[in-house]
Protein backbone atom coordinates (compact mmCIF):
# COMPACT_ATOMS: atom_id res chain seq x y z
CA UNK A 1 0.00 0.00 0.00
CA UNK A 2 1.48 3.36 -0.91
CA UNK A 3 1.50 6.47 1.24
CA UNK A 4 -1.33 8.14 -0.62
CA UNK A 5 -3.75 5.33 0.23
CA UNK A 6 -2.52 5.18 3.81
CA UNK A 7 -3.12 8.88 4.30
CA UNK A 8 -6.59 8.65 2.79
CA UNK A 9 -7.60 5.78 5.10
CA UNK A 10 -6.14 7.57 8.12
CA UNK A 11 -8.10 10.71 7.19
CA UNK A 12 -11.37 8.78 6.84
CA UNK A 13 -10.75 7.12 10.20
CA UNK A 14 -9.94 10.45 11.87
CA UNK A 15 -12.83 12.49 10.56
CA UNK A 16 -15.21 9.53 10.69
CA UNK A 17 -14.63 8.91 14.38
CA UNK A 18 -14.79 12.63 15.19
CA UNK A 19 -18.14 12.90 13.41
CA UNK A 20 -19.53 9.78 15.08
CA UNK A 21 -18.32 11.02 18.49
CA UNK A 22 -19.91 14.42 17.91
CA UNK A 23 -23.19 12.81 16.82
CA UNK A 24 -23.30 10.72 20.00
CA UNK A 25 -22.72 13.90 22.01
CA UNK A 26 -25.31 15.95 20.13
CA UNK A 27 -28.05 13.30 19.74
CA UNK A 28 -29.42 13.42 23.34
CA UNK A 29 -29.38 17.23 23.34
CA UNK A 30 -31.14 17.36 19.97
CA UNK A 31 -33.84 14.90 21.11
CA UNK A 32 -34.39 16.96 24.27
CA UNK A 33 -34.64 20.18 22.27
CA UNK A 34 -37.15 19.01 19.66
CA UNK A 35 -39.41 17.30 22.18
CA UNK A 36 -39.39 20.26 24.55
CA UNK A 37 -40.86 22.35 21.72
CA UNK A 38 -43.93 20.14 21.22
CA UNK A 39 -47.34 20.94 22.67
CA UNK A 40 -48.95 18.12 24.67
CA UNK A 41 -50.98 17.10 21.66
CA UNK A 42 -48.03 17.18 19.28
CA UNK A 43 -45.94 15.28 21.80
CA UNK A 44 -48.50 12.48 21.91
CA UNK A 45 -49.07 12.36 18.17
CA UNK A 46 -45.62 12.77 16.62
CA UNK A 47 -42.69 10.41 16.79
CA UNK A 48 -39.95 11.16 19.30
CA UNK A 49 -37.37 11.53 16.53
CA UNK A 50 -39.57 13.92 14.51
CA UNK A 51 -39.15 17.68 14.51
CA UNK A 52 -42.41 19.45 15.51
CA UNK A 53 -44.28 21.28 12.74
CA UNK A 54 -44.97 24.26 14.98
CA UNK A 55 -42.54 25.38 17.63
CA UNK A 56 -44.51 25.58 20.86
CA UNK A 57 -42.82 27.57 23.62
CA UNK A 58 -45.54 27.06 26.22
CA UNK A 59 -43.60 24.29 28.01
CA UNK A 60 -40.84 26.77 28.71
CA UNK A 61 -43.26 29.26 30.23
CA UNK A 62 -45.03 26.60 32.30
CA UNK A 63 -41.74 25.09 33.49
CA UNK A 64 -40.40 28.52 34.45
CA UNK A 65 -43.48 29.41 36.49
CA UNK A 66 -44.45 26.06 37.98
CA UNK A 67 -40.88 25.08 38.83
CA UNK A 68 -39.99 28.37 40.49
CA UNK A 69 -36.97 28.59 38.21
CA UNK A 70 -36.74 32.37 38.58
CA UNK A 71 -35.99 32.19 42.29
CA UNK A 72 -33.79 29.12 41.74
CA UNK A 73 -31.59 31.17 39.39
CA UNK A 74 -31.43 34.04 41.88
CA UNK A 75 -30.47 31.70 44.73
CA UNK A 76 -27.85 30.01 42.59
CA UNK A 77 -26.41 33.34 41.44
CA UNK A 78 -26.22 34.61 45.02
CA UNK A 79 -24.33 31.52 46.16
CA UNK A 80 -22.03 31.51 43.14
CA UNK A 81 -21.10 35.20 43.40
CA UNK A 82 -20.30 35.06 47.12
CA UNK A 83 -18.39 31.80 47.04
CA UNK A 84 -16.45 32.40 43.83
CA UNK A 85 -15.39 35.92 44.91
CA UNK A 86 -14.16 34.57 48.24
CA UNK A 87 -12.62 31.56 46.58
CA UNK A 88 -10.55 33.71 44.17
CA UNK A 89 -9.27 35.92 46.98
CA UNK A 90 -8.34 32.99 49.21
CA UNK A 91 -6.89 30.96 46.31
CA UNK A 92 -4.60 33.76 45.14
CA UNK A 93 -3.51 34.41 48.73
CA UNK A 94 -2.54 30.76 49.21
CA UNK A 95 -0.76 30.73 45.83
CA UNK A 96 1.16 33.93 46.72
CA UNK A 97 2.37 32.52 50.02
CA UNK A 98 3.22 29.06 48.64
CA UNK A 99 4.70 30.41 45.42
CA UNK A 100 6.87 33.22 46.78
CA UNK A 101 7.99 32.29 50.30
CA UNK A 102 10.03 29.52 51.85
CA UNK A 103 8.95 28.39 55.31
CA UNK A 104 8.58 25.32 57.46
CA UNK A 105 5.25 23.50 57.01
CA UNK A 106 5.08 24.52 53.34
CA UNK A 107 5.50 20.93 52.13
CA UNK A 108 3.03 19.66 54.71
CA UNK A 109 0.40 22.19 53.62
CA UNK A 110 0.81 21.24 49.94
CA UNK A 111 0.59 17.54 50.84
CA UNK A 112 -2.52 18.30 52.90
CA UNK A 113 -4.32 19.77 49.91
CA UNK A 114 -3.24 16.81 47.77
CA UNK A 115 -4.49 14.19 50.25
CA UNK A 116 -7.86 15.91 50.51
CA UNK A 117 -8.41 15.53 46.77
CA UNK A 118 -8.82 11.78 47.27
CA UNK A 119 -11.27 11.98 50.16
CA UNK A 120 -14.66 11.57 48.49
CA UNK A 121 -16.58 14.63 49.65
CA UNK A 122 -19.92 12.86 49.72
CA UNK A 123 -18.73 10.31 52.30
CA UNK A 124 -17.68 12.94 54.82
CA UNK A 125 -21.08 14.68 54.62
CA UNK A 126 -22.17 12.62 57.63
CA UNK A 127 -19.62 14.48 59.74
CA UNK A 128 -19.80 17.83 57.89
CA UNK A 129 -23.52 17.83 58.59
CA UNK A 130 -22.69 18.08 62.29
CA UNK A 131 -20.32 21.01 61.71
CA UNK A 132 -22.95 22.93 59.72
CA UNK A 133 -25.53 22.31 62.45
CA UNK A 134 -23.16 23.50 65.18
CA UNK A 135 -22.46 26.70 63.22
CA UNK A 136 -26.22 27.27 62.96
CA UNK A 137 -26.07 27.45 59.18
CA UNK A 138 -28.39 24.55 58.33
CA UNK A 139 -31.00 25.50 55.72
CA UNK A 140 -29.31 28.78 54.83
CA UNK A 141 -27.40 29.59 51.63
CA UNK A 142 -24.34 30.41 53.77
CA UNK A 143 -23.85 26.70 54.49
CA UNK A 144 -23.13 26.20 50.79
CA UNK A 145 -21.04 29.36 50.49
CA UNK A 146 -18.82 28.10 53.29
CA UNK A 147 -18.48 24.67 51.71
CA UNK A 148 -17.57 26.11 48.31
CA UNK A 149 -15.25 28.81 49.67
CA UNK A 150 -12.21 26.64 50.33
CA UNK A 151 -9.55 26.31 47.70
CA UNK A 152 -8.50 22.91 46.33
CA UNK A 153 -5.44 21.32 44.83
CA UNK A 154 -6.49 21.84 41.20
CA UNK A 155 -6.88 25.59 41.73
CA UNK A 156 -3.65 25.85 43.67
CA UNK A 157 -1.97 23.97 40.85
CA UNK A 158 -3.30 26.30 38.15
CA UNK A 159 -2.32 29.35 40.20
CA UNK A 160 1.15 28.03 41.08
CA UNK A 161 1.93 27.37 37.41
CA UNK A 162 0.90 30.91 36.69
CA UNK A 163 2.69 32.68 39.55
CA UNK A 164 5.94 30.88 38.73
CA UNK A 165 5.96 32.68 35.41
CA UNK A 166 5.52 36.13 36.93
CA UNK A 167 9.13 37.38 37.22
CA UNK A 168 10.33 37.75 40.81
CA UNK A 169 12.17 40.88 39.66
CA UNK A 170 8.79 42.65 39.63
CA UNK A 171 8.42 41.94 43.36
CA UNK A 172 12.00 43.04 43.98
CA UNK A 173 11.70 46.36 42.22
CA UNK A 174 8.50 47.07 44.13
CA UNK A 175 10.38 46.31 47.34
CA UNK A 176 13.08 48.82 46.35
CA UNK A 177 10.28 51.38 46.09
CA UNK A 178 9.29 50.43 49.62
CA UNK A 179 6.16 48.43 48.87
CA UNK A 180 5.00 46.04 51.58
CA UNK A 181 4.38 42.36 50.83
CA UNK A 182 0.66 42.98 51.09
CA UNK A 183 0.96 45.83 48.61
CA UNK A 184 2.88 43.54 46.23
CA UNK A 185 0.09 40.98 46.46
CA UNK A 186 -2.63 43.56 45.94
CA UNK A 187 -1.06 45.66 43.20
CA UNK A 188 1.11 43.18 41.31
CA UNK A 189 0.32 39.53 41.95
CA UNK A 190 -3.48 39.66 42.14
CA UNK A 191 -3.97 41.73 38.95
CA UNK A 192 -1.42 39.71 36.98
CA UNK A 193 -3.11 36.47 37.96
CA UNK A 194 -6.49 37.52 36.55
CA UNK A 195 -6.28 35.21 33.50
CA UNK A 196 -5.69 32.24 35.81
CA UNK A 197 -8.53 33.49 38.00
CA UNK A 198 -10.79 33.45 34.93
CA UNK A 199 -10.06 29.75 34.42
CA UNK A 200 -10.57 28.99 38.10
CA UNK A 201 -13.83 30.96 38.08
CA UNK A 202 -15.28 29.05 35.14
CA UNK A 203 -14.34 25.63 36.52
CA UNK A 204 -15.74 26.60 39.93
CA UNK A 205 -18.96 27.97 38.45
CA UNK A 206 -19.49 24.75 36.46
CA UNK A 207 -18.89 22.69 39.62
CA UNK A 208 -21.22 24.74 41.85
CA UNK A 209 -23.92 24.99 39.20
CA UNK A 210 -23.90 21.23 38.68
CA UNK A 211 -23.71 20.27 42.36
CA UNK A 212 -26.83 18.51 43.53
CA UNK A 213 -25.98 16.82 46.76
CA UNK A 214 -24.86 19.77 48.91
CA UNK A 215 -27.97 21.90 48.24
CA UNK A 216 -30.17 18.80 48.54
CA UNK A 217 -28.72 18.06 51.96
CA UNK A 218 -28.12 21.50 53.47
CA UNK A 219 -30.95 23.61 52.02
CA UNK A 220 -34.08 21.44 52.01
CA UNK A 221 -36.55 24.37 52.04
CA UNK A 222 -38.33 24.78 48.72
CA UNK A 223 -37.90 28.56 48.63
CA UNK A 224 -34.13 28.11 48.90
CA UNK A 225 -33.98 25.81 45.88
CA UNK A 226 -31.02 26.19 43.52
CA UNK A 227 -31.16 25.14 39.87
CA UNK A 228 -30.24 21.49 40.55
CA UNK A 229 -32.76 20.93 43.32
CA UNK A 230 -35.49 22.91 41.51
CA UNK A 231 -35.03 20.68 38.48
CA UNK A 232 -35.01 17.54 40.60
CA UNK A 233 -38.40 18.53 42.03
CA UNK A 234 -39.97 18.20 38.57
CA UNK A 235 -39.77 14.45 38.88
CA UNK A 236 -42.71 13.88 41.22
CA UNK A 237 -45.54 16.16 40.09
CA UNK A 238 -44.67 16.23 36.38
CA UNK A 239 -43.26 12.74 35.98
CA UNK A 240 -45.44 11.91 32.95
CA UNK A 241 -44.99 15.28 31.23
CA UNK A 242 -41.73 14.72 29.47
CA UNK A 243 -42.01 17.75 27.18
CA UNK A 244 -42.18 19.93 30.31
CA UNK A 245 -39.28 18.21 32.09
CA UNK A 246 -37.13 18.51 28.97
CA UNK A 247 -37.97 22.21 28.66
CA UNK A 248 -36.93 22.73 32.28
CA UNK A 249 -33.70 20.78 31.67
CA UNK A 250 -32.87 22.99 28.70
CA UNK A 251 -33.62 26.20 30.60
CA UNK A 252 -31.19 25.02 33.29
CA UNK A 253 -28.55 24.13 30.68
CA UNK A 254 -28.65 27.46 28.80
CA UNK A 255 -26.62 29.71 31.15
CA UNK A 256 -23.66 27.30 31.20
CA UNK A 257 -23.80 26.88 27.42
CA UNK A 258 -23.65 30.67 27.00
CA UNK A 259 -20.82 30.97 29.53
CA UNK A 260 -19.00 28.22 27.68
CA UNK A 261 -19.50 29.77 24.24
CA UNK A 262 -18.10 33.12 25.29
CA UNK A 263 -15.38 32.08 27.74
CA UNK A 264 -14.17 28.71 26.48
CA UNK A 265 -10.77 30.06 25.50
CA UNK A 266 -10.12 30.64 29.21
CA UNK A 267 -11.00 27.03 30.05
CA UNK A 268 -8.75 25.53 27.43
CA UNK A 269 -5.90 28.05 27.81
CA UNK A 270 -5.95 27.69 31.59
CA UNK A 271 -5.86 23.91 31.49
CA UNK A 272 -3.07 23.92 28.91
CA UNK A 273 -0.96 26.38 30.92
CA UNK A 274 -1.60 24.48 34.10
CA UNK A 275 -0.79 21.16 32.53
CA UNK A 276 2.14 18.88 33.07
CA UNK A 277 5.61 19.71 32.00
CA UNK A 278 7.50 16.57 32.90
CA UNK B 1 7.15 50.21 58.22
CA UNK B 2 7.75 46.72 59.59
CA UNK B 3 10.87 44.90 58.51
CA UNK B 4 10.38 42.46 55.63
CA UNK B 5 11.17 39.58 57.96
CA UNK B 6 8.35 40.47 60.38
CA UNK B 7 6.07 41.21 57.44
CA UNK B 8 6.79 37.81 55.99
CA UNK B 9 5.76 36.01 59.18
CA UNK B 10 2.66 38.16 59.53
CA UNK B 11 1.66 37.70 55.92
CA UNK B 12 2.15 33.92 55.89
CA UNK B 13 0.06 33.63 59.03
CA UNK B 14 -2.75 35.95 57.98
CA UNK B 15 -2.99 34.71 54.38
CA UNK B 16 -3.09 31.06 55.36
CA UNK B 17 -5.28 31.31 58.47
CA UNK B 18 -8.70 31.24 56.77
CA UNK B 19 -7.86 28.76 53.97
CA UNK B 20 -6.30 26.33 56.43
CA UNK B 21 -9.19 26.75 58.87
CA UNK B 22 -11.57 25.81 56.05
CA UNK B 23 -9.40 22.88 55.01
CA UNK B 24 -9.29 21.52 58.54
CA UNK B 25 -12.96 22.18 59.39
CA UNK B 26 -14.48 20.73 56.24
CA UNK B 27 -11.97 18.06 55.22
CA UNK B 28 -9.68 16.77 57.96
CA UNK B 29 -11.90 17.16 61.00
CA UNK B 30 -14.86 15.36 59.32
CA UNK B 31 -12.54 12.56 58.19
CA UNK B 32 -11.30 12.05 61.76
CA UNK B 33 -14.83 12.31 63.16
CA UNK B 34 -15.95 9.72 60.66
CA UNK B 35 -13.44 7.20 62.03
CA UNK B 36 -14.70 7.86 65.56
CA UNK B 37 -18.40 7.56 64.59
CA UNK B 38 -17.66 4.28 62.82
CA UNK B 39 -17.04 2.59 66.19
CA UNK B 40 -20.35 3.84 67.64
CA UNK B 41 -24.04 3.34 66.96
CA UNK B 42 -24.75 7.10 66.87
CA UNK B 43 -28.22 7.92 65.48
CA UNK B 44 -27.22 11.32 64.10
CA UNK B 45 -29.28 13.34 66.56
CA UNK B 46 -28.65 12.44 70.18
CA UNK B 47 -25.66 13.33 72.27
CA UNK B 48 -24.83 9.70 73.06
CA UNK B 49 -22.29 7.91 71.05
CA UNK B 50 -22.63 4.29 72.29
CA UNK B 51 -19.36 2.48 71.65
CA UNK B 52 -19.91 -0.73 69.65
CA UNK B 53 -16.36 -1.66 68.70
CA UNK B 54 -15.96 -3.35 65.35
CA UNK B 55 -19.55 -4.50 64.95
CA UNK B 56 -20.34 -1.91 62.22
CA UNK B 57 -17.43 -3.19 60.17
CA UNK B 58 -18.61 -6.76 60.71
CA UNK B 59 -22.06 -5.92 59.34
CA UNK B 60 -20.58 -4.37 56.20
CA UNK B 61 -18.73 -7.54 55.29
CA UNK B 62 -21.43 -9.99 56.39
CA UNK B 63 -24.46 -8.20 54.94
CA UNK B 64 -24.33 -8.89 51.19
CA UNK B 65 -26.73 -6.01 50.50
CA UNK B 66 -24.08 -3.55 51.70
CA UNK B 67 -20.73 -4.73 50.39
CA UNK B 68 -22.34 -6.46 47.39
CA UNK B 69 -23.32 -3.07 46.00
CA UNK B 70 -19.73 -2.80 44.77
CA UNK B 71 -20.83 -5.24 42.06
CA UNK B 72 -22.87 -2.37 40.61
CA UNK B 73 -19.84 -0.11 40.75
CA UNK B 74 -18.09 -2.55 38.44
CA UNK B 75 -19.88 -1.27 35.32
CA UNK B 76 -18.77 2.27 36.18
CA UNK B 77 -15.21 1.03 36.43
CA UNK B 78 -15.27 -0.71 33.03
CA UNK B 79 -16.94 2.29 31.37
CA UNK B 80 -14.45 4.59 33.10
CA UNK B 81 -11.52 2.74 31.57
CA UNK B 82 -13.16 2.77 28.12
CA UNK B 83 -13.84 6.47 28.66
CA UNK B 84 -10.11 7.10 29.15
CA UNK B 85 -9.18 5.14 26.04
CA UNK B 86 -11.71 7.08 23.94
CA UNK B 87 -10.57 10.37 25.46
CA UNK B 88 -6.93 9.63 24.71
CA UNK B 89 -7.81 8.54 21.17
CA UNK B 90 -9.67 11.77 20.43
CA UNK B 91 -6.95 13.84 22.08
CA UNK B 92 -4.33 12.27 19.80
CA UNK B 93 -6.49 12.92 16.73
CA UNK B 94 -7.15 16.51 17.75
CA UNK B 95 -3.45 17.03 18.37
CA UNK B 96 -2.63 16.06 14.77
CA UNK B 97 -3.04 18.25 11.70
CA UNK B 98 -6.77 18.42 11.28
CA UNK B 99 -9.47 20.78 10.05
CA UNK B 100 -12.15 22.22 12.36
CA UNK B 101 -10.05 21.19 15.38
CA UNK B 102 -11.59 23.79 17.71
CA UNK B 103 -15.10 22.95 16.58
CA UNK B 104 -14.73 19.24 17.39
CA UNK B 105 -12.98 19.97 20.69
CA UNK B 106 -15.78 22.32 21.74
CA UNK B 107 -18.53 19.87 20.80
CA UNK B 108 -16.93 16.90 22.53
CA UNK B 109 -16.34 18.91 25.73
CA UNK B 110 -19.93 20.22 25.91
CA UNK B 111 -21.47 17.43 28.06
CA UNK B 112 -19.07 18.30 30.90
CA UNK B 113 -20.56 21.79 31.31
CA UNK B 114 -24.21 20.68 31.40
CA UNK B 115 -26.05 20.40 34.69
CA UNK B 116 -25.90 16.82 36.00
CA UNK B 117 -29.62 16.65 36.80
CA UNK B 118 -30.52 17.88 33.30
CA UNK B 119 -28.25 15.26 31.72
CA UNK B 120 -29.79 12.42 33.72
CA UNK B 121 -33.35 13.54 32.91
CA UNK B 122 -32.55 13.69 29.21
CA UNK B 123 -31.07 10.19 29.25
CA UNK B 124 -33.98 8.86 31.27
CA UNK B 125 -36.23 10.08 28.45
CA UNK B 126 -34.02 8.56 25.78
CA UNK B 127 -33.86 5.21 27.58
CA UNK B 128 -37.66 4.87 27.84
CA UNK B 129 -39.13 1.66 26.48
CA UNK B 130 -40.66 3.59 23.59
CA UNK B 131 -37.87 6.16 23.71
CA UNK B 132 -35.49 7.70 21.22
CA UNK B 133 -32.75 5.10 21.54
CA UNK B 134 -35.02 2.12 20.76
CA UNK B 135 -36.68 4.04 17.92
CA UNK B 136 -33.31 4.95 16.46
CA UNK B 137 -32.18 1.32 16.60
CA UNK B 138 -35.36 0.30 14.82
CA UNK B 139 -34.84 2.92 12.08
CA UNK B 140 -31.28 1.73 11.61
CA UNK B 141 -32.49 -1.84 11.11
CA UNK B 142 -31.03 -2.90 14.45
CA UNK B 143 -34.41 -3.62 16.03
CA UNK B 144 -33.07 -6.81 17.61
CA UNK B 145 -30.85 -4.70 19.86
CA UNK B 146 -33.80 -2.89 21.44
CA UNK B 147 -33.81 -3.16 25.23
CA UNK B 148 -35.64 -2.02 28.29
CA UNK B 149 -32.57 0.02 29.19
CA UNK B 150 -33.69 0.96 32.70
CA UNK B 151 -36.18 -1.80 33.53
CA UNK B 152 -33.90 -4.74 32.78
CA UNK B 153 -31.88 -5.37 35.93
CA UNK B 154 -29.00 -7.03 34.12
CA UNK B 155 -28.22 -4.05 31.89
CA UNK B 156 -29.44 -1.05 33.86
CA UNK B 157 -26.04 -0.39 35.47
CA UNK B 158 -24.39 -0.34 32.07
CA UNK B 159 -27.01 2.15 30.83
CA UNK B 160 -26.25 4.35 33.85
CA UNK B 161 -22.48 4.00 33.52
CA UNK B 162 -22.74 5.04 29.87
CA UNK B 163 -24.27 8.36 31.00
CA UNK B 164 -21.24 8.93 33.20
CA UNK B 165 -18.95 8.15 30.26
CA UNK B 166 -20.89 10.55 28.02
CA UNK B 167 -20.68 13.29 30.63
CA UNK B 168 -16.99 13.09 31.51
CA UNK B 169 -14.95 11.82 28.54
CA UNK B 170 -14.64 15.36 27.12
CA UNK B 171 -12.99 16.53 30.31
CA UNK B 172 -10.42 13.70 30.22
CA UNK B 173 -9.86 14.49 26.56
CA UNK B 174 -9.02 18.14 27.24
CA UNK B 175 -6.57 17.14 29.97
CA UNK B 176 -4.88 14.64 27.63
CA UNK B 177 -4.81 17.23 24.87
CA UNK B 178 -3.09 19.69 27.19
CA UNK B 179 -0.50 17.07 28.11
CA UNK B 180 0.10 16.18 24.45
CA UNK B 181 0.71 19.81 23.59
CA UNK B 182 3.48 19.94 26.16
CA UNK B 183 5.46 17.10 24.53
CA UNK B 184 8.54 18.80 22.99
CA UNK B 185 8.13 19.11 19.22
CA UNK B 186 11.82 18.30 18.62
CA UNK B 187 11.26 14.73 19.77
CA UNK B 188 8.75 14.17 16.97
CA UNK B 189 11.10 15.72 14.43
CA UNK B 190 13.96 13.52 15.58
CA UNK B 191 11.72 10.43 15.31
CA UNK B 192 10.71 11.44 11.80
CA UNK B 193 14.36 11.73 10.75
CA UNK B 194 14.98 8.25 12.17
CA UNK B 195 12.13 7.00 9.96
CA UNK B 196 9.67 6.07 12.72
CA UNK B 197 6.09 5.60 11.53
CA UNK B 198 3.01 7.03 13.24
CA UNK B 199 2.38 3.91 15.35
CA UNK B 200 5.97 3.72 16.60
CA UNK B 201 5.96 7.44 17.38
CA UNK B 202 2.84 6.93 19.45
CA UNK B 203 4.22 3.97 21.42
CA UNK B 204 7.77 5.23 21.96
CA UNK B 205 7.35 8.99 22.23
CA UNK B 206 3.79 10.12 22.89
CA UNK B 207 2.66 7.59 25.50
CA UNK B 208 5.86 7.65 27.63
CA UNK B 209 5.77 11.46 27.65
CA UNK B 210 2.25 11.65 29.01
CA UNK B 211 2.46 8.59 31.30
CA UNK B 212 2.04 10.71 34.41
CA UNK B 213 -1.18 12.31 33.25
CA UNK B 214 -2.59 8.95 32.11
CA UNK B 215 -2.02 7.68 35.63
CA UNK B 216 -3.69 10.66 37.26
CA UNK B 217 -6.68 10.35 34.94
CA UNK B 218 -6.97 6.60 35.62
CA UNK B 219 -6.68 7.19 39.35
CA UNK B 220 -9.49 9.74 39.26
CA UNK B 221 -11.53 7.36 37.08
CA UNK B 222 -11.12 4.40 39.43
CA UNK B 223 -11.88 6.41 42.56
CA UNK B 224 -14.77 8.03 40.65
CA UNK B 225 -16.16 4.56 39.85
CA UNK B 226 -15.91 3.46 43.48
CA UNK B 227 -17.71 6.66 44.43
CA UNK B 228 -20.46 6.55 41.74
CA UNK B 229 -23.44 8.35 43.21
CA UNK B 230 -25.17 11.11 41.22
CA UNK B 231 -26.48 9.12 38.27
CA UNK B 232 -28.21 6.25 40.13
CA UNK B 233 -29.44 8.73 42.76
CA UNK B 234 -31.22 10.88 40.15
CA UNK B 235 -32.11 8.33 37.47
CA UNK B 236 -33.54 5.45 39.51
CA UNK B 237 -33.63 6.90 43.00
CA UNK B 238 -30.86 4.36 43.74
CA UNK B 239 -33.30 1.43 43.56
CA UNK B 240 -31.82 -1.89 44.79
CA UNK B 241 -30.64 -3.13 41.35
CA UNK B 242 -28.77 0.15 40.80
CA UNK B 243 -27.66 1.02 44.33
CA UNK B 244 -23.93 1.69 44.53
CA UNK B 245 -21.86 1.48 47.69
CA UNK B 246 -22.08 5.23 48.16
CA UNK B 247 -25.84 5.55 47.58
CA UNK B 248 -26.22 2.78 50.17
CA UNK B 249 -24.00 4.68 52.58
CA UNK B 250 -26.04 7.87 52.29
CA UNK B 251 -29.25 5.89 52.56
CA UNK B 252 -28.09 4.16 55.75
CA UNK B 253 -27.24 7.56 57.25
CA UNK B 254 -29.94 9.92 56.14
CA UNK B 255 -32.89 7.56 55.63
CA UNK B 256 -32.31 4.99 58.36
CA UNK B 257 -30.46 7.27 60.79
CA UNK B 258 -27.74 4.70 61.34
CA UNK B 259 -24.82 7.14 61.26
CA UNK B 260 -22.41 4.73 62.93
CA UNK B 261 -22.78 2.10 60.22
CA UNK B 262 -22.74 4.75 57.47
CA UNK B 263 -19.50 6.17 58.87
CA UNK B 264 -17.93 2.71 58.88
CA UNK B 265 -18.97 2.31 55.23
CA UNK B 266 -17.43 5.68 54.39
CA UNK B 267 -14.20 4.63 56.10
CA UNK B 268 -14.15 1.38 54.11
CA UNK B 269 -14.53 3.43 50.93
CA UNK B 270 -11.71 5.78 51.95
CA UNK B 271 -9.45 2.82 52.67
CA UNK B 272 -10.29 1.25 49.30
CA UNK B 273 -9.43 4.49 47.48
CA UNK B 274 -6.18 4.59 49.46
CA UNK B 275 -5.40 0.99 48.46
CA UNK B 276 -6.02 1.80 44.79
CA UNK B 277 -3.62 4.75 44.98
CA UNK B 278 -1.02 2.61 46.75
CA UNK B 279 -1.24 -0.24 44.22
CA UNK B 280 -1.04 2.16 41.33
CA UNK B 281 2.06 3.82 42.78
CA UNK B 282 3.72 0.45 43.39
CA UNK B 283 2.79 -1.07 40.03
CA UNK B 284 3.43 1.86 37.76
CA UNK B 285 5.66 4.05 39.88
CA UNK B 286 6.21 7.75 39.25
CA UNK B 287 3.37 10.12 38.55
CA UNK B 288 3.88 11.82 41.88
CA UNK B 289 5.60 14.82 40.36
CA UNK B 290 2.59 15.59 38.23
CA UNK B 291 0.39 17.27 40.78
Amino acid sequence: MNDKWKNAIWAILKYGSLIIGSLIVVFPMWIALINSLKSNQAFNNTGILQVPKHLDWSNYITAWNAGGLGSAFLNTAFIIILSVAGNIILGTMVAYVLGRFQFRLKKIIMAGYLVVMFIPTITTQVAIFGVIHTLGLFDTPYALVLLYLGTDVVQIYIYMQFINRIPVSLDESAMLDGASYFRIYRSIIFPLMLPASATVTILKVIAIYGDLYSPYLYMPSTNLGVVSTALLRFEGPFSAQWNLILAASIIIAIPMVLLYLFLQRFIFAGIVNGSVKE
Amino acid sequence: MLSYNTQKKLLIFSFLAIPLALLITFSFYPAVKLIYYSFTSWDGLSNNYPWVGLSNYKSIFTNPGLFGAFGHNFSYLVCGIIQNIIALYFAIILNSKIKAKNFFRSVLFTPYILNAVAIVFIFKFIYLDTGALNLLLQHMGLGSLQQDWIGNDSIVNWSLAFVSMWEYFGFNMVIYLAALQSVPQEMYEAAKIDGANKWKTLIYITIPNIKGIIQINLLLTISGALEAFNIPFIMTNASPPTATFLTNTMNVAFTFGNYGLASAMAVVLLVLVGVVIFIQQKLLGGGRDVV
